[in-house]
């Protein structure tokens, strides 16, 4: 089903005793979810993006816009209504059912003409279950499981009951770090296989790259990108996107551009054309170093790491705003590793330009 | 590992010195009087050794009107205070607004003082002179006859008797139930609601197996705390709660012991005994149940 938020802001009255100042948590927020789609939300904590998750499921109403499903406007129907599966960053799963007992609960809820016999409820519950690959585990309690099984049936408990929209609120946090690769695929897979409309939350940039069609990068309840993982890797719109994408980070120097050439320190390194003379930020991302002998930009050389595919080298830049740079070579390059100074040239598909106050991407051509 | 052990014997020494001398012995010395027929307290000496003890003590008809008032109160006062306490706690979890005032006008029978409370129940039950007390005043305005609560009919006393109970062991319970309410998870009521359960099921099916055990609790701690009422009754009947047809069980077996009648150790210990074995085999039926229904 199609999702599509208009104009959606949500403000929470401010807390403590005097209970003044507003909490905008999203703002005038508009974007459009494709049917069959897998969207993350993705964005620092605080950023709103929980918030927008709980205004899609109905949880939260929203203080202005709309929200709509289809052609359907669902903005103040309450959740149960809209036909969304939910799942918790806790999984919410009732401890003292059993996992079966879990998955039937949503179905046990419906009146009327949509009730269901105990055999239908029974099947539908071994059908998701088998989609889930939990069917093995459906007489054990949620304390008997592990993080990774309980996630599985939390998603089963979700699907059950046929949502247009599945709903998942930071699914893999609670994981640890090889459970989490194994079942973000896992969330793929099951997205494929059932084509629904799916919208998840994380705050990890690995995570929403790796298994999503699109992602939505939210800062301070307003929305900074949206668009394919790789475009907005390859394109960000604004400092705040480029330094939210990618591990290691981007690097960021202070930059001048100079009769249409960008000046890192004072070293000329790329040929900037139509840009007006102005201090810049000036994004690099690691793998957008070449390290030559007469390259333009010269740092002092800290370590060499070797990770057997690739280098990183570490050094450092007076204009560069962290403390190292990092730069990831292909192994096959050799560095003297003894040497006090390392020199780069650089990748211009690889250098962002961004506005000094506004933070904003400046669009031009390096070469 | 002994040196540890030793050491680990040590620090349990005091409190273990304590148990022993003020729990343990007095348990043992109780069991001893109760079988020892025709103890004389005075010259320390009895006749024999036997069951004559506990056979008088259940054929006197004083100790079965105990037994049967404490079995009522009991029946009466754990379900109804326990059922309430849960009422009012889930009411007061669900409102916002004055949920502080509410909380502490519910606790406040907790720090009140007994004589405080017993003269309230005078206001509300006593009929003097000049009053038949504000009970009976609303009785007469709907129209009813006024009913003598403290000298009157059987069911008028048991009445007051257990609403008394009920209204002092409440504050506790709401106290440890708000606390369970609160400490269930906001998700579990947010993964109902996507699912549109309704919200006696959410009730039923949520709520309740998650407080399981602090209810469970509850019941246990009010039925051991209602077989052991006694002071109560005196509050609201007197000392001589033998003559008002109230006394109960620990108050039987104090008359025995320092009553009108009293002077007859054995047969305090013999009703204090059978008191033990009630208590102890309804603690065992409620801990059989709980393990099928209590979730830990």
């Amino acid at each position: 089903m199609k999702i599509v938020l208009q104009n959606l802001t949500k403000k929470f009255p401010g807390r403590g005793k005097k209970a003044q100042g507003e909490v905008t948590a999203v703002n005038d927020l508009s974007f459009e979810i494709a049917d069959g789609e897998l969207l993350a939300l993705l964005g620092p904590s605080g950023c709103g993006k929980s918030t927008t998750l709980n205004l899609i499921c109905g949880l939260e109403k929203p203080t202005a816009g709309h929200i709509f499903f289809g052609d359907r406007d669902i903005t103040v129907l309450s959740p149960e209504l809209r036909g969304v599966g939910m799942v918790f960053q806790n999984y919410a799963l009732y401890p003292h059912l059993t996992v079966r007992e879990n998955i039937v609960f949503p179905l046990e809820n419906r009146k009327g003409k949509d009730k269901l016999s105990r055999e239908e409820m029974n099947a539908k519950a071994q059908e998701t279950a088998r989609l889930v690959q939990i069917e093995e585990l459906m007489d054990r309690k949620p304390g008997e499981l592990s993080g990774g099984q309980q996630q599985r049936v939390a998603i089963a408990r979700a699907l059950v009951k046929m949502p247009g929209v599945l709903l998942l609120d930071e699914p893999l946090s609670n994981l640890d770090a090889r459970l989490r690769l194994k079942t973000r695929e896992e969330i793929r897979r099951i997205q494929k296989q059932t084509g629904i409309t799916t919208v998840f939350v994380t705050h990890d940039q690995d995570e929403a790259m790796s298994i999503s069609d699109r992602i939505a990068v939210m800062r301070d309840g307003v929305l900074m990108q949206l668009g394919k993982p790789q475009e907005v890797y390859d394109n960000p719109e604004s400092l705040f996107v480029a330094k939210f994408l990618g591990t290691p980070p981007i690097n960021v120097f202070e930059g001048q551009v100079r009769g249409e050439r960008l000046y890192i320190g004072d070293e000329a390194v790329l040929e900037a054309g139509g840009v007006p003379d102005q201090p810049v930020w000036v994004g690099i991302r690691p793998e957008g170093f070449l390290p030559q002998e007469d390259g333009p930009l010269s740092c002092a050389l800290g370590r060499v790491e070797v990770l057997g595919r690739d280098i990183s080298i570490l050094s450092s830049h007076p204009a560069c705003t962290g403390q190292t740079l990092r730069s990831i070579i292909s192994a096959e390059t050799r560095v003297d590793a003894s040497a006090a100074q390392v020199h780069f040239a650089l990748k211009p598909g690889k250098v962002f330009l961004f506005h000094h106050e506004t933070e904003e991407r400046i669009p031009c051509v390096l070469g | 590992m002994s040196t540890n052990n030793k050491k680990a014997w040590l620090y349990l020494l005091p409190a273990l010195l304590f148990l022993i001398f003020f729990m343990v012995y007095p348990l043992i010395d109780v069991i001893i009087y109760s079988v020892e027929e025709g103890y004389n307290f005075a010259s320390q000496t009895y006749f024999g050794v036997g069951t004559y003890n506990f056979s008088y003590v259940l054929h006197d008809p004083y100790f079965l009107q105990a037994v049967k008032n404490t079995f009522i109160l009991v029946i009466i006062t754990v379900p109804v205070s326990t059922g309430l306490a849960l009422l009012i706690s889930v009411g007061l979890s669900s409102i916002r607004p004055l949920r502080e005032l509410y909380q502490t006008i519910y606790f406040l029978p907790y720090v009140t003082n007994t004589l405080a409370v017993g003269l309230v129940f005078m206001i509300l039950f006593q009929r003097t002179e000049y009053t038949d007390g504000m009970v009976n005043l609303l009785i007469n305005w709907f129209g009813g006859e006024s009913v003598d609560f403290i000298d009157g009919p059987y069911w008028a006393k048991m009445f007051v008797l257990c609403f008394y109970t009920v209204w002092v062991v409440m504050p506790f319970k709401i106290l440890v139930l708000t606390s369970a309410l609160a400490s269930v998870n906001q998700d579990y009521y947010k993964a109902a609601r996507v699912d549109g359960t309704p919200r006696l099921r959410v009730f039923a099916k949520i709520t309740l197996p998650m407080i399981s055990p602090m209810l469970f609790y509850l019941v246990i701690t009010g039925f051991i705390g209602a077989f052991k009422a006694y002071s109560d009754a005196v509050a609201l009947f007197g000392t001589d709660l033998n003559a008002a047809g109230m006394n109960t069980i620990v108050g039987y077996v104090y008359d025995m012991l320092y009553g009108d009648s009293g002077g007859y150790p054995s047969y305090a210990s013999a009703a204090a005994v059978i008191l033990f074995v009630i208590v102890l085999t309804i603690t065992c039926v409620n801990l059989l149940v709980s393990r099928k229904k209590v979730r830990y």
